[in-house]
């Protein structure tokens, strides 16, 4: 007890609390400069989507609306008609981005590995109506991210 | 041009004169001082940053150089740019008199404070309790604010601040007899005249319980962490400014750090021996012993990251806590330290040796 | 310049005393009562009385009155409750008044009488201290007043709060002593325990 009446008069818990912070005041900074230092990023990484093609530029999406279904956000919304080939396609794909949580259900309903969860995560919009990913521009992701969507399905192939 | 200038100074009476150049002067201080607040908040951020393994804001430059010195000034702008809200049923005068009622005292108190032996607004003699009456003014922008803006957090952060103000600034005018004993006189120039002879002469050496409930009221009185209660945050918003935006809430922002400053030069003017160099006395005639603004610059700093340090190493108080503090700590500490301070100037220990007592 | 100034500073007081009785917001009624401390402290300085002017600021503006506004905002205060009393007491106010005149006349006028009023004070030397003139005198030669009022003052407060402190029955405290002598080792014991083997 008179100890502990000592050590209160003496400060010495506060003492030994700023020597914590003064210890980390000179140690090495854990903070990445953002734009020019970025942390490694996994293969399995979801971010935003895209619809891929074969390597022949047929779509792989067959319109069987398993991500539809098994979507907990109901943010993709789905139309299908038979296409001029005779084949079952979607004539609409909507994933609205403010609804989705990017858990990747999607991706693992999809038979055909149509819809997968790319690494780009830097990106915005700036009107109205942009959250709404149609289509078009879930494909032009596709094409235009097909190396990287490639080499990450590979490296994750092993663990599936 | 300067002919001219050096024309209409001559022509001017003494007292024209005086009036000229304590205006300069105060409008000088003025500006540094705010200067220095705008440092001291990139400055508080880059501290606590470091302390918590960040960097801190190191994006806006200056010139393509000195990563996060802008930020001070641009965050002057967004203040300066944003709309000053005035809620619906808040008292419009007296909610925008608050800020600036915050902000005089912080300013006015420079009046005194000596930067060097000769650079000095005014050499008043009771300069120590024109200190304590203003600091205890700050008090009235803070309850005003609270009552003006007519909301409940507000007036919470109001109540909670006027009543730890009044208990702490007892507990440092206790503190501050222990500096009047020790130095005879109520002028700040005076006090650090009395100091002199090297870093152990220096009043901490031997008031240091003193020192330490006064910087720790000080602490308090400027409403810093831990001992911010009249904020809170996490229980009441921001507490007697949860209603001020814009440049409002820049003026109190301003005031809360003109005032830590203004602790911190007191600090080193009762007790660490304002100009005076701490080598005096130890390497002779060499440059370090001389007394210099510097040290008395290198001391505030000093000061200023003790803020710093506990806001970054303390959780915050809880009210009760900080009233037992105050009344039945604190003072009671500098009541027997004062009763220490008179058997050691009765029996003329320490710095009470080389003047004679009841001098004068 | 001194006479200005007085001139300035007295109407401020005279103002602001007016509004504190007939301003109808007892908040505003106590911060313009702070005004007119403030003012009659720099009425004070231009006298030279600093210490005395600090001191008044000090604490009547950064004690008393922060108590008395932390009461006024915290008191609901209705206007048309107070007003009921006001004709069947106002012989009391009035004759308050009346003997607060008598006395005042009575120090300015009576005891005023052979000293010049409206001459200025003679200036004093530069390094005349106020403080230490004050200071001197109340502890040689009226040391027994300023006890025995600081004595009357300490009976006051004891009474004060032996007055106002109640200790009511069932009321749950937090002893704060105890709870910041608070050790790790009395509330938390840490157990070391070795991994098993999977059974």
């Amino acid at each position: 007890m008179a100890v502990n009446l000592v050590k209160t008069l003496l400060l010495t818990e506060l003492v030994q609390g700023m020597g914590v912070t003064i210890r980390n005041f000179f140690s090495t900074k854990y903070t990445l400069n953002y734009p020019e230092e970025k942390t490694p990023q996994s293969p399995r990484f979801r971010g935003l989507h895209a619809l891929r093609r074969y390597p022949n530029g047929q779509e792989r999406c067959i319109a069987c609306k398993l991500c539809e279904a098994v979507c907990p956000a109901v943010c993709i919304t789905i139309d299908s008609e038979v296409a001029p080939d005779g084949t079952r396609r979607t004539s609409r794909y909507d994933i609205d981005l403010f609804k989705c949580i990017y858990c990747g259900f999607c991706e693992e309903a999809c038979p055909v590995d149509a819809i997968v969860l790319t690494r780009i995560h830097e990106y915005h919009m700036e009107h109205r109506g942009e959250n709404i990913m149609s289509k078009d521009k879930l494909l032009a992701v596709g094409e235009r991210y097909e190396a990287m969507i490639a080499t990450d399905k590979a490296a994750d192939a092993p663990y599936r | 041009m300067l002919q001219s200038i050096s024309d209409t100074w001559n022509s001017l009476s003494a007292y024209g004169q005086h009036t000229v150049w304590t205006t300069v002067w105060t409008l000088a201080i003025t500006v540094a001082l705010i200067l220095s607040v705008a440092l001291l908040t990139l400055w508080e951020r880059k501290v606590i940053g470091w302390m918590q393994l960040r960097r801190g804001p190191n994006r806006v430059r200056i010139l393509g150089m000195f990563p996060g010195l802008g930020q001070p000034f641009a965050d002057v702008v967004k203040l300066l740019t944003k709309e000053v809200i005035i809620p619906a049923n808040a008292n419009k005068f007296l909610f925008l008199l608050a800020p600036m009622i915050t902000l005089i005292p912080a300013f006015a108190a420079w009046a005194v404070i000596p930067l060097s032996a000769t650079v000095v607004v005014s050499k008043a003699n009771a300069g120590l309790l024109y200190l304590l009456s203003l600091t205890s003014m700050g008090v009235y922008g803070v309850i005003i604010a609270g009552w003006a803006a007519n909301s409940k957090y507000a007036f919470l952060g109001a109540m909670r601040s006027a009543a730890q103000m009044v208990a702490y600034e007892i507990a440092m005018g206790f503190a501050l007899v222990g500096v009047i004993i020790a130095s005879q006189s109520l002028n700040l120039g005076d006090i650090v005249e009395r100091q002199q002879g090297g870093f152990l002469a220096w009043n901490w050496f031997w008031l240091f319980p003193l020192l330490i409930v006064y910087f720790i009221s000080g602490v308090a009185e400027t409403n810093r962490a831990p001992f911010d209660v009249a904020e809170g945050e996490s229980e009441i918003v921001a507490g007697f400014h949860v209603e001020y935006s814009g440049i409002a809430f820049a003026l109190f922002f301003l005031a809360e750090y003109a005032n830590m400053i203004l602790i911190s030069a007191l600090t080193a003017v009762f007790f660490f021996g304002g100009w005076l160099s701490p080598f005096a006395g130890y390497l002779g005639d060499s440059a370090l012993a001389q007394p210099n603004i510097g040290w008395l610059l290198i001391k505030i700093f000093i000061a200023l990251f003790f803020f710093l340090w506990f806001r970054a190493t303390f959780p915050r108080y809880r009210y009760d806590q900080i009233m037992r503090l105050g009344w039945k700590v604190l003072i009671p500490v500098t009541i027997v330290w004062i009763g220490v301070e008179m058997v050691m100037a009765w029996y003329k220990v320490g710095p009470w040796a080389k003047v004679a007592l009841w001098a004068q | 310049m001194v006479e200005i100034l007085f001139y300035i500073f007295g109407t401020i007081l005279v103002l602001g005393a007016l509004g504190v009785i007939t301003s109808r917001n007892p908040v505003y009624s106590a911060l313009l009562l702070v005004l007119c401390f403030i003012t009659s402290a720099a009425i004070w300085l231009l006298i030279e009385a600093e210490f005395l002017a600090v001191v008044l600021v000090l604490v009547y503006v950064g004690a008393v009155m922060v108590l008395f506004l932390f009461v006024v905002m915290m008191l609901d205060v209705n206007l048309e409750e107070l007003r009921t009393g006001f004709t069947r007491y106002a012989w009391l106010g009035w004759l308050t008044a009346l003997a607060v005149i008598v006395e005042i006349v009575g120090v300015v006028w009576v005891r005023g009488v052979g000293i010049d009023v409206s001459k200025s004070p003679t200036p004093t030397a530069p390094d005349y201290s106020n403080t230490l003139e004050l200071g001197r005198v109340m502890y040689t030669k009226y040391a027994y007043p300023f006890e025995l009022a600081a004595v009357l003052l300490l009976v006051a407060i004891i009474a004060a709060i032996s007055l106002t402190m109640r200790r009511r029955p069932g009321l749950k405290v937090q002893d704060i002593g105890k709870q910041v002598a608070v050790r790790a080792k009395d509330r938390v014991r840490i157990v070391k325990m070795n991994s098993e083997k999977r059974s």
